[in-house]
This record gives structure tokens, sequence and C-alpha cells, in this order.
């Protein structure tokens, strides 16, 4: 074994006296068929009217019927074009590149479309900026084709056409009167929009445009103002630094627009004996944290001490914090480990103030942060908080005439929506571009209905040179128009707004391509001032501690002071957005809804995160019924006059004296009833702050989580995680570190990997491909995007939120979420044998009892491991389930007779059983159950009926597909041309897909790796599917 | 409601073998009159070769000139006497420097025909374009109505059948008259013993079907064999259940495979062309359609047959232009479409994988090889059953064509020498595997 670490899963594992767990590891489907309930209830049996000859009878007729029925065919047609377009080939995928800009993520993808339909999103691999998709951008596709959109413009709720409401319109933006009119828009950061919205106000007088940021990053844009003169967003790239402190930044979530994973999980990888070392001060248990090597639980007021402190220590500029001992020493590490690194560090924050923000600005200063690159900004967020706490004033005061809104729904993300409501009704027109009929879009005069960035084109300059282009990938569903081509109608402009951005590219182009950057989606222009270079060089390196640089500028001592003397209250919120639904905005997608947090594995709502202790003392709890699922108590969240009631989540990790709430949910307007989950967290943001002082009281009730973590066990089986450090990988032999488990046979001990101790014959599997798939755990950041790529690859069904509840997700790939005490059980035994004294020992062992104090945490991605001695083979009574030479385990669908065999022999739980019909049935509600979602689906995969288990093909449609490509150009298959969805869409290069018997090729060497491991090796199943064992830089400077 | 070819009730039979017989003769005599209608010899209008100008008619102006109608230029029956002889030859050998002069009826054509320039022809002498004048001068001959109405044509599709149902429907009747013969033979021979006296043996032997019942062991044989075979039969029909073999709906157009890859030989996958490169074959868009019929708006004479008339081939044509919407009159498109419902005959279910370039274009397998002689097909019918038993058969018999093809160069050097054979089947490359084709 690798380390004598004990993983947990969830809190309940480490209650010694929980009959839940022993009973989810003995049972594969928690729930009975319920026959025996059914037969064993006599009474009921003989009071039904229905005897058993009549039952009979209708048996007897309802076969002869539907026999008899089944003779006629169904008649089937098939519509060919009238002209057939030259592009498409009827079964051959398009690819378009463009980019999604809805205000809270950009990024360059490509576009999947079949016979016209979009189907799936991509990363497009020539964007060197926000080239990944993450999961929601993954998701979008199916936004395109939510039945709940708005199918045309309205004015007050009744249908208009757009000649009526372009003449209505114009008519009252023409007669304010001199009262303002207003664009409250999202950030578009594209340079043709802002040339248009600098034409609309030189054409209607007294025209005010303010950007809206629902997740506002208002004071990072005044700090970098400050300090650089742009309102703009500090650039950084983790992929140049090897020591990353970061306090309280999300950023392989959605701090600053996100898009850093691919950066970060560049460095996490050892090479040479080298990788990156992340340190974290956070109070939630963030995505960022559970990655990091050293991860310190603070609560929001300490993290800005911590970050005075940093500063202090790393420029030397300050004297002893005011931190507590335990906090300061940690301090003092993190800032030794910057100056040892000097330029190759970084610091990050997302501390909602400017003094933290420059404070971070000037520490990177000091040290010459290769990581930050000065001159290529990021503009993907311009929200200015401020315009907008003015704008609803101005509004309450009927200083506005007319207000646009455009792509922002402040009448939910606004904490002081209510205001807002109100202010409404006084604006003269007030018109919103919104895709539904969402909360302001309800209140608005007219409804500008606006098409889904799919069907519409568009630029975005993510930062400084780096520029994208939208371009539309469908034909307009609705009868709908984008906004700013009825910015363009408006101002009197005849143009197209395809046309218009050619002609505001013509300087950006400089006179290259505008088909080939549409094409290629991107473009980027070389910004690097001369003098900046000159600079750069002049520079030595890593001398830093040697001359701190005082900072000239702003006045970073009494910023530093300020944060130090921060003040702290009894419980803080930290309020924070999820991976999955983000700010909130596609909150009616079912995929989204249906993607548990990599955190605490719960689907469909969003709860307070609460640390034990404080649970404790606040009465809240949280519990496993019978069949795994969780129950929590609700509670009550008070800041200032709002409140908000929310379920509870003991969250391992949690800073004590801190909760967290997931922003997002609770929306109630324009989305169907399954997706009105959750609570509306916005009204909590006061001033559009993350961080608030809170207090909690438990209410009466218990909420029912679908909250997926005790699902699955590995039936009690360790040993699925291998980790080391990088002092051990380091120095000592792999055969350490990589134990390959023995087993004994007529008293000699063999490795498992020996053919000796196999029940199976070998196949003869090195002719032709053989795929295998590498997933490594020190690049997996768990951020889920190939959870989603696979749902939208596999036409994986959503079950909803009861079902889920019921251990019934059919997620064909997950991410096992492990827990483990900070350190190892040799450090707790070694702490055991040094403690003196009985002061000492009561402290002591009270720490080593509550390993969820601060947990370290591993990903693990896990889909069917498509063993080369499949266990699931054996036992399927009809042959559903064989093995194919290259590797992959085949399921054959319409073969299987759903005994659920297979399921109960495959150890790594990756099989899933459809209990109902998810597609075209009443019972259900989502993409699947109507025409529309309908379209998402992937026609080269089978959508599966009831009753048939299904389970991860390895993307054979895809693996076959580039086959038959390679044969038809008579050539070889090229390495890296094999993909599946996940290893696709994972932009952080942990899943690499491939042929291992092309010796050459990536996954090849991988398998030869001495990070290389099977998941349960011990039970002798050869999966196809392999891990590199993840390696934690706990080398301290 | 699916029609399946061949199945012939019997009273359809009955009806076909005595009702229709003779009626169903007098329109085929007269549809074969009709289609002997030729250009009637008429008198040269002056003194050219009719035949010499309709071999150069039909290579040099059929693409954009009918005789008798407007196609991409105008209908030419009657040129001669509309405009001289000179300016003729002018025209015809270089239109456009007419054009360019200015010469007023030039410019007139020009202008009328969306200012088409007429290729020039400066390879053809006055001679030969006297020979076409010739011909495109004959009158049209009198259209000849065929008799039979479109009652006729309706039924015809059984037509095939019917001397067979006739030599049938003799046989039984001849067999019919037997069985009453040898009745009556020996009925009449029994009254000539009675009335002779004669004592006919009078049979004490149990009857057969006593003798039959008496033996158990044969009671148990025939009740097994009768068991097993009405297994068999039962078994039968339940495996026939949803194979469509022989399917041939009535589509929305009558389209003739027989017509234009059998009698036109062209290829399949000129307008089957997504068969090379992707999974469906792909049933071609109109405007496929249109680069052929755009010039061709009626069936030749000669392609009517007994059971079609060349009406009803043109009627066909006419659906088509209807569809796409195309002004025949005018030559152009009027934009108002209408897209045809074929009724899809190849349906294979939803869990079966089946990728035709796969086949077509890596193997090479013909078309014929699973959708049978199309080019004989009046009407598209489903060859094969397309059961897997049917796919997998010939997987196992057909060796993968690896010929100058670099993806199989290793794997069919390895895998043949593993199973000691010089050429692998599809089988041996895998091609049984469930997941190749179920996923």
């Amino acid at each position: 074994m690798s380390s004598n670490k004990k993983y947990w899963k969830s809190v309940e594992e480490l209650n010694e006296n929980s009959s839940i767990v022993e009973t989810l590891q003995q049972n594969e489907f928690v729930q009975e068929i319920p026959t025996d309930e059914f037969l064993g209830d006599k009474s009921s049996l003989e009071n039904s009217s229905t005897s058993r000859r009549d039952f009979l009878k209708y048996v007897g007729f309802s076969t002869a019927a539907a026999s008899l029925a089944a003779c006629e065919g169904p008649v089937k047609k098939s519509i060919p074009y009238v002209v057939q377009p030259d592009r498409i080939v009827p079964g051959v995928a398009n690819y378009y590149a463009t980019t999604i800009a809805d205000g809270f993520d950009f990024a360059s993808i490509l576009i999947k479309t079949r016979e016209g339909r979009p189907i799936k999103v991509e990363n497009n691999n020539l964007a060197t900026t926000n080239g990944g998709a993450n999961a929601r951008v993954n998701a979008s596709v199916l936004s395109l084709y939510d039945n709940t959109r708005l199918q045309g413009p309205k004015k007050a709720g009744e249908d208009i056409s757009w000649a009526d409401l372009d003449k209505e319109v114009g008519a009252k933006l023409a007669s304010l009167g001199g009262k303002q009119l207003v664009l409250l828009t999202q950030t578009y950061a594209s340079p043709s929009t802002s040339k248009l919205i600098s034409e609309f106000k030189s054409k209607y007088q007294n025209v005010k445009h303010v950007v809206y940021d629902a997740i506002s990053q208002s004071e990072a844009l005044d700090a970098y103002q400050i300090m650089y003169g742009e309102r703009a967003l500090a650039d950084y790239d983790f992929s140049k630094v090897n020591t990353i402190v970061s306090v309280a930044a999300d950023f392989i979530g959605d701090w600053q627009g996100g898009g850093y994973d691919s950066g970060y999980a560049k460095g996490r990888v050892p090479k040479n004996g080298k990788m990156s070392r992340h340190i974290q001060f956070e109070a939630n248990m963030s995505l960022t944290g559970a990655n990091a090597d050293r991860r310190v639980p603070v609560t929001p007021s300490q993290q800005k001490q911590v970050l005075a402190a940093l500063y202090a220590y790393v420029t030397g500029s300050g004297s002893k914090s005011s931190l507590g001992a335990d906090l300061d020493a940690e301090v003092v590490k993190a800032a030794k480990q910057i100056q040892k690194a000097g330029s190759n560090a970084v610091i990050v924050s997302g501390i909602q103030d400017v003094d933290a923000q420059l404070i971070v600005l000037a520490i990177n200063k000091v040290i010459q942060s290769k990581a930050f690159n000065k001159d290529t900004p990021r503009k993907t967020r311009q929200g200015d908080a401020k315009a907008v706490a003015q704008l609803v004033k101005d509004m309450n005061t009927g200083r506005v005439g007319g207000l646009l809104i455009a792509g922002v729904n402040p009448a939910y993300s606004l904490p002081n929506a209510s205001e807002f409501k109100e202010g409404l009704k006084k604006v003269g027109v007030s018109v919103a571009f919104s895709m539904h009929n969402d909360e302001t879009a309800e209140l608005c005069g007219y409804v500008a209905t606006t098409p889904h960035y799919l069907e519409s084109w568009g630029d975005v300059e993510f930062k400084k040179g780096s520029y994208s282009l939208m371009q539309p990938t469908i034909q307009p569903l609705f009868d709908t128009r984008q906004f700013q081509e009825t910015l363009l109608k408006w101002t009197g402009n005849t143009v197209t707004y395809h046309d218009y951005i050619k002609s505001a590219w013509t300087g950006i182009l400089g006179g290259g391509s505008w088909n080939q950057t549409l094409h290629d989606g991107v473009l980027v222009k070389p910004t690097l001032p001369k003098q900046e270079l000159v600079e750069a060089i002049e520079t030595p390196e890593g001398d830093v501690e040697a001359v701190p640089t005082p900072v000239a500028g702003p006045n970073l001592g009494a910023a530093a002071r300020r944060l130090s003397n921060a003040k702290s209250s009894n419980l803080e919120l930290t309020l924070y957005t999820k991976v999955s639904l983000g700010d909130g905005q596609q909150a009616n997608n079912p995929w989204l809804q249906e993607m548990p947090d990599p955190i605490t594995r719960a689907s469909w709502d969003n709860y307070l995160t609460v640390s034990k202790a404080d649970a404790e003392q606040l009465g809240l709890t949280n519990e496993n019924v019978a069949n795994g699922a969780l129950n929590g108590s609700y509670a009550k969240i008070t800041v200032g006059s709002a409140e908000v009631v929310a379920p509870v989540i003991i969250q391992p990790g949690q800073a004590k004296g801190s909760v967290g709430l997931a922003l997002g949910f609770g929306k109630t307007k324009g989305l169907k009833e399954e997706m009105q989950v959750g609570v509306n967290a916005y009204t909590l943001y006061q001033n559009f702050n993350a961080a608030q002082s809170v207090s909690v009281a438990a209410i009466e009730g218990v909420h029912e989580f679908a909250c997926v973590q005790l699902h699955n066990t590995l039936m009690g089986r360790g040993d699925i995680v291998k980790e080391t450090t990088l002092e051990i990988f380091n120095t000592k032999d792999h055969h350490e570190w990589n134990v390959i488990p023995e087993v004994s046979k007529n008293h000699i001990e063999y490795e498992v990997t020996s053919p000796e101790v196999d029940l199976w014959d070998e196949f003869d599997r090195s002719v032709g491909h053989h795929f295998n798939l590498s997933i490594d755990l020190n690049a997996c950041t768990g951020c889920g995007a190939c959870v989603i790529a696979c749902h939208a690859e596999n036409n994986v069904p959503v079950v909803g939120k009861s079902e889920i509840r019921r251990s019934r997700d059919m997620h064909w790939l997950r991410i096992d979420r492990y827990y483990s005490s900070q350190d190892s059980f040799e450090g707790d035994n070694e702490k055991k044998d040094n403690i003196a004294g009985l002061g000492s020992s009561l402290s002591e062992f009270g720490e080593m009892e509550n390993p969820s104090d601060n947990p370290q945490v591993v990903f693990q991605p896990v889909m069917c491991q498509h063993c080369n001695h499949a266990p699931c083979e054996t036992v399927c009574p009809v042959a559903a389930t064989s093995h194919g030479r290259q590797g992959q385990n085949h399921m054959a669908y319409n073969r299987c007779v759903g005994t659920r065999y297979c399921a109960n022999n495959c150890p790594y739980k990756v099989r899933r059983f459809n209990w109902f019909l998810y597609n075209n049935n009443d019972e259900f509600d989502y993409n699947m159950n109507n025409d529309l979602g309908r379209m998402v689906l992937n026609p080269d995969v089978v959508v599966r009926s009831r009753g048939v288990m299904e389970k991860c093909s390895m993307c054979i449609q895809m693996t076959q597909k580039t086959i038959l490509d390679a044969k038809r150009e008579g050539r070889l298959v090229k390495d890296g041309e094999f993909q599946t969805a996940c290893s696709a869409a994972c932009s952080s290069g942990a899943m690499t897909f491939g042929d291992i018997n092309d010796k050459d090729s990536k996954v090849a060497k991988l398998k030869e790796d001495n990070r290389m491991y099977h998941l349960l090796e011990h039970v002798g199943t050869k999966p196809n599917v392999m891990y590199q064992t993840k390696v934690r830089n706990t080398t301290e400077a | 409601m699916k029609q399946v070819k061949h199945r012939n009730s019997a009273s359809k039979l009955l009806i076909l073998g005595t009702v229709f017989l003779f009626t169903l003769f007098s329109p085929v005599f007269a549809q074969e009159e009709a289609t002997t209608d030729a250009p009637v010899v008429a008198e040269p209008s002056s003194g050219g070769d009719v035949a010499k100008g309709e071999e150069l008619f039909k290579s040099l102006c059929a693409a954009c000139h009918k005789r008798y109608k407007k196609m991409t230029g105008p209908a030419l029956f009657g040129v001669a006497d509309k405009y001289e002889r000179e300016w003729i030859y002018s025209w015809v050998k270089n239109s456009a420097a007419m054009v360019a002069s200015g010469d007023a009826k030039a410019v007139a054509i020009f202008e009328e025909y969306n200012k088409t320039a007429m290729n020039a022809f400066p390879q053809l002498n006055n001679a030969d374009i006297d020979n076409i004048l010739a011909y495109v001068m004959v009158p049209k001959a009198d259209p000849v109505t065929p008799v039979g109405g479109p009652g006729a044509v309706a039924d015809s599709g059984e037509g095939s059948g019917v001397s067979t149902n006739v030599l049938l429907s003799i046989l039984t009747v001849v067999f019919l008259m037997l069985v009453v013969i040898l009745f009556l033979v020996n009925k009449t021979l029994r009254n000539f013993a009675e009335a002779n006296n004669v004592e006919l043996p009078d049979s004490d032997r149990t009857p057969i079907w006593k003798a039959f019942v008496q033996n158990q062991f044969l009671v148990l044989v025939s009740a097994v064999f009768l068991l097993l075979a009405s297994g068999y039969f039962v078994y039968g029909y339940f495996m026939q259940v949803g194979i469509d073999q022989g399917y041939a709906p009535i589509q929305p157009i009558h389209y003739s495979h027989k017509i234009h890859a059998g009698d036109n030989k062209i290829e399949c996958k000129y307008c089957h062309s997504s068969a090379r490169v992707s999974k469906t074959s792909g049933i071609p868009s109109l405007n496929v359609c249109m680069n052929c019929h755009k010039s061709i708006s009626e069936v030749a004479e000669n392609t009517a047959t007994a059971e079609h008339s060349k009406e009803f081939y043109d009627g066909e044509i006419a659906k088509l232009y209807k569809a796409v919407g195309w002004d025949a009159e005018n030559q152009k498109y009027t934009g108002e479409t209408e897209p045809v419902k074929w009724v899809r005959i190849h349906n294979l279910p939803d869990f079966a994988y089946f990728n035709h370039s796969q086949h077509v274009s890596v193997a090479g397998v013909e078309c014929q090889k699973c959708h049978g002689p199309v080019e004989e097909m009046e009407i598209m019918y489903q060859h094969a059953p397309l059961t897997m038993g049917w796919c997998i058969n010939c997987h196992r018999e057909t060796n993968v064509n690896v010929a100058d093809n670099k993806y199989y160069e290793k794997i069919h050097k390895e895998l043949s020498k593993k199973y000691g054979v010089n050429q692998l089947t599809a089988a041996q490359m895998g091609g049984l595997e469930c997941g190749k084709c179920h996923y």
C-alpha cells in the first residue's frame, strides 16, 4: 500500500456505529424490488376486485391484442432536403469554431453539428487563452434546446411583431424628455459591441452604459486601475511558476472569470522530480482548496489579516502580525515559500476588497512574478458595482426614463432586487433583452427576445490582444433578434451585425483573413510593449529577498494596516458559485442541475456548508437514512434585514466560525418546476460582497438531499487511491510507494499481475488497437467538464432529484471525492508516541480524533474500467456484455434482459440500470421528454430503454469513427487521434486516451510510468483504465 | 400500412385468373402501337437530311433545345420559317458576335432568354445546319393516347403473375375433373357390379384410421411429428415478424430505379453520394434530380412500358417539378417547394449501427450485394432480410479488402499470421464483436 491513509467519502463513514455504511457496503442496489411487500400483503390482495381469473383474462387479451397490433409495422417517412446545402452530408458531423460570452463564462469552443443541429461543445485547441470549456460551457448546448425559451418579442406578456416593437420603443426613446436612457448590460468584452454602444450614445441623448456582473469583481478591477491605470483584471499563467499562494481565490472554479485550471494543472504533474507547491487559505472547502498541497481554513476576516501579514513578511515592510500563533506559523511558512521561489511564485486572492487586491498586485510586483503579465489584462469582467447601485437609486428617484437590460437578470440577482423592482415601475420605457421570461423580463414593458449564443454573431476580446469570434451554428429556432442587431436598428444603421463586426474588425485583422479567423475562431495579436521587454531582461531573477523594492503609487502600507485590522464577527458567510450552476443563468439546464457538486457530491440543491464544530454548537445535524440518502436540518441565515432559510450540509474542512452558501439557485421565473430548486442567496449578497457577517439559527424541518456521496461505494474495499509525497516520490523506489499487491498461491507470494495467479485465460491483444485511458490524479482538478461531456456524447438521461436520492443516478462517469486526514496513520502513530504529559495528550488526542477538521481531498474520476478480465462478462446469463479485441468492454443493450448480475459483480460499481424509460415518458420532464430537447441527442449512440443495464463504452462510437476515417483515407491512425468524450473535454490534461499497441503513443508511455496503478489491482481484473498516483508536494521551504 | 410484394390473396388470384385476363391484353397492344411513334418521315422542308440532322441535333443542340418545347433556349420547330437561312447560319456559327454587333433580332433573343449566350458552333458548315433545320422542321406527330385508362396502370403491378395464375387454375380444374371422373367411374362400376349381382368382396379389415388409432406407437410418433412441425412453422412465423423482405411501399413519386440505374446506367453513387463518406446512403435531395431533369421534362417514347405509359412517367416528373418548385414553362424556380415524403424501405433498428462508407468505400462492396438487382426494379423493394444472421453470415464469408490500404498493412500481416490464413475474413478482423454494431 502506498500509504497507511484512511480514505472516507462521507462524515458518516467516520462514525463507527453507523449501520448505514455497513449496509451500503453490502448492497449494490439499495432498494429491493417491492415484490415481497406487494405479494405478502394478503389483505389488499384479497380485497382487490380483480380476481386471479380476471387477471389472466386481461393478460391473455392484451397479449393477443398486442401481437395482432404488432403485425402492422409503422411506416417511416424519410424526407430529404429540397436543396441540400453543400456543406452538409447527412451522417457526417461538421465543426464550427465559436465563442461563448454570456457574461459569466467566456471560452473559445468548437461546436459539433449533425445535420445542422449543434449537439456538442468541444475545446478549441487553437485557442491560447480560454480554450477550455468547463462544465457549464459543455452543457450550454442543451440550453439552446430549452423549451421554456421565449419564441418571439413580447409586450407586457402579449406577442408583438418586431416592426411594432421597433416603432413603439423607438418613439418612446425619442421622447424621454431629457431623462436618462440607461443600457444595463452584462460584460460583453466585445470590441464591436463597444463601438456600437458608443454610436448608440451619440444617437440618443443622455445615455448611460452600466455594466453589471451578477458576481462582482468590481474591487479587483478598481485595484488594477489604481495600480496600472486600466480597468481590467490581472492575467496570470500558473504554468510559469512553482509556488502558488492563494488567499480565498477559487481559481480552479470561477474566480475572476475562471479558465485557470489548465495552466495550473500543467505545473502539478511531477516532471524531473519537480512540481508546483500550492498553499491555500480559505473558508469554504473550494475546488481549489481541495487541490492544494496545504490548505489552511481561515474565516473571511482572518483572510484579510493573513494577506496583510503575508505582505509584511514578503516585503519585510511590516512587523509581527496580529494573527494567532498557529495561523501565524502557517503564514510565515507561506511567506518563506514565496521568498524562496522569488519570481517563480505568485499570490492571488479572492477577497473582495480594494486594499486586498492592491496588496496582491503589490506582492506580485515586488517578487516580479513570472505568472503575472501586466501587458495582457483580462477583459472578461467589466462590471461596476457602484454604478449599478447608483442606477437603482436613480431609478427610484425617477431620473431614469428608459432602461434597456441586456444579458442580465437584476430582478433576480441584485441583492436589493425589491428596490430595483420598485424603481423599474418608475422607468418610462423598459426593454429586456432576454431568452427567457425571467424575473426581469416579466416586469419590463417589452421583451426583445434574444437568440442563444449558438444562433448569434459576436466577437470577444478575452484579454488584450486575444480575440475570438462567435458565429451562428444553427438557424435561429425562434423569432429572435440579438441585442446588437436591435441596437443597430435603433441607431438607424441598416447593416447586419455580421457586416458590422466585419467592418469593426478591419483594424483588428490588420490585413489578415476574415475567413481564416472565423475558421480558427481565435486571433492573437502580439501586445508586449518593447519597454517592458528591456526591463524584464535587465532584472535578475530570484534575488528579491536581497533587494525588496518598495512599491510606489498607492499607499500600500495603509492598505495593509486596514486589512490587518479587519474585524471578525461571530459567524462569517462566504457566498460562492458552483461549477455546475455558476451565476444561475443556466438554471433550467437539467444536465447541470443533476451534476453532483465536486466537493459535497450533492445535486439539485444549494445549502449552507457548516463546520462540524459550528454545527454542533448551533444544533444542526446531518443524517444518512437507511438507503444512504442524506437528510439535513434547516437553518435560518440572517444578514442585516435579509433572511434566507437553507438546508445544511456539514462540510469537512469548513473553517470554524464560517459558513458557505452557493449563489445561482432559487430562480422561480422562466424555468421548469423541476429546476426551481435551492434558495436564492443573492439576497444575502449585500454590497456585492461575497463575505458577510451572518447569524445562523436552526429551525424546524428536515431537508432531503440528492447526494450521491454514499452511493456506489466500492463495497468496503479500500486502497482505491494511491498517494505519496514529492519527497518520497523523488527519493524512494517506486515499489515502495506504488506497491503492486501480492497474493499467495501454494504459500508463494505472487504479484497479482503475474499470470500464475490469474483466473482467466489471457486474450492476445497485441494485434490491432488496444485502447487504454490514463487518468492522472495530480492533474485532475475535479472540475466535472468530463461528466457533462459524457452526458452530451452518450445520451445519458437525466433522472431527477428524487431518483438521484434513491441512488439511481445514471452518470457513466462519476468523480469520486475522497477525504483523508491531513497526515497519514504513521503521522498519527508518531504523534501518539510523542505525547508528553496529560495536558498535551488531551488536546492532541482530540485533534487526532477529528479527521474532518481539515481533511485532504483526492478526486478520482471513475468510469467503466474496461477490465481485460471482466467480472461482469462472466456472470451475464445472456452474453449481453462481452469483450472486444480492442480492449473495450461491449454492452449490447438490445440483448440485455436486466438481471443486474453484472452490476452486482462489478467491483467498481460503474454499471447503471435504467429503472424507468427516461425518454418520451410523461413522468419525467427533462430534455429527452420534449421535441426540442431531443434535438441534442447524438444520433450515433442509441437511447436506452427501460430495464437495460448501461455503462461507459469508452466512446466506442468515437474510436470506430477514427478507425473508419483512417481506413477510408488508407493511412495509419496518428497518436492523439483516438479520443473519448471525457479525454477530449479534459482541458487540464489529466485524461490521456490512446492505443497502447502504438509504442510511441503518449498513453503507452504512461502505462510504463512509475506512478501508474490500476484500481483495485488485487482483484486481478486487469483494467484498461489506469491511474497515475497522486503526488503531494509537502516539501516546505 | 405496409404493403408487401408478392402477397397475393386467393381472391385476387381468382379474379386475375378470370376476369382481368382478357381485358388486360387490349391496352398492352395499344401501347405497343404507341411505342412505334417515331418521327414520321415528312418531306424535308429545304433539302436537308433528317437522319443526319437528328444525329447532329442530339449531340450538339439537345442540351439546351427541344424541337417543340422551350428549354434553356427556344423551341426550334419553325425557326426555318421565322428567320432567313443566312441569318441562322451566322447565328449558329457565332451568336455572341451578332449580339455584340447589335443585330436587332439577335439582341431580342438574347434579352428574351435571360442574356444567356448560345455556344458558338464554328465547326458546323451550312449543309450541317441545313440538316439540323430539316430535322427540327419535322412537325410533331399526333400524340397517341393509349386506350387503357389510368385504372389499368394502377393494377398492372400484378400483370406479370397472370400467365402462371391461368396455368395454375387450368391445372386445378383438370385435376378436379379427374377426381370427379374417377369418382363417377367408380360409382358406375359399382352400379354395374350391383346390377350384374357380382359379389364385391366385403372387406372386413378394420378401417385404416381405426388401425392407426389403435396403434399407440404410431399415434405417439405422429403426435410428436405434428408438434415438431407446428413448432417449426410457428417459430418460422414469429421469426419473420418485423422482417420486411420484399417490402415495396407506394411512394409519393413513382421513381423507377430500372429507368435510371438500369436503362440509363446512372451510377448509384451519383445520386446516393453520401454512401461514400457517411453512415447513411442518403435519399438524394431534389436538387440532385434537377441536375438532369432540368432538361428532361418528359420521358422518351420508348421508355413507356406495358404497365406505365409515357403520360404516367411525364406526370411523375411533373410531381418532381412541383416539389422542387420548378416552373418548366418559364424555366425558373418559383421558390415554392414541397419536400417529398418518401416512405423509408430499409429500416434498421435504432440499436444497430450500420455505416455505408465502411462497406462502400473501404470494403468496395457492390450496392447490389445488399440491395439486390436495383437496376431491374421498377419499384424499389427490400431485397435482403436485413437480419443480424444475414449480416453475420456475410462477415464470416467475406474477405477484408486490404489492397492498397495502408491502414490494414500491419494488422493484416500480423493477424493472418496468427490465424494462419492468407486472406482474413471480416469476422477474423473483429467484425463479429457485439460492440462493433451495437452502441
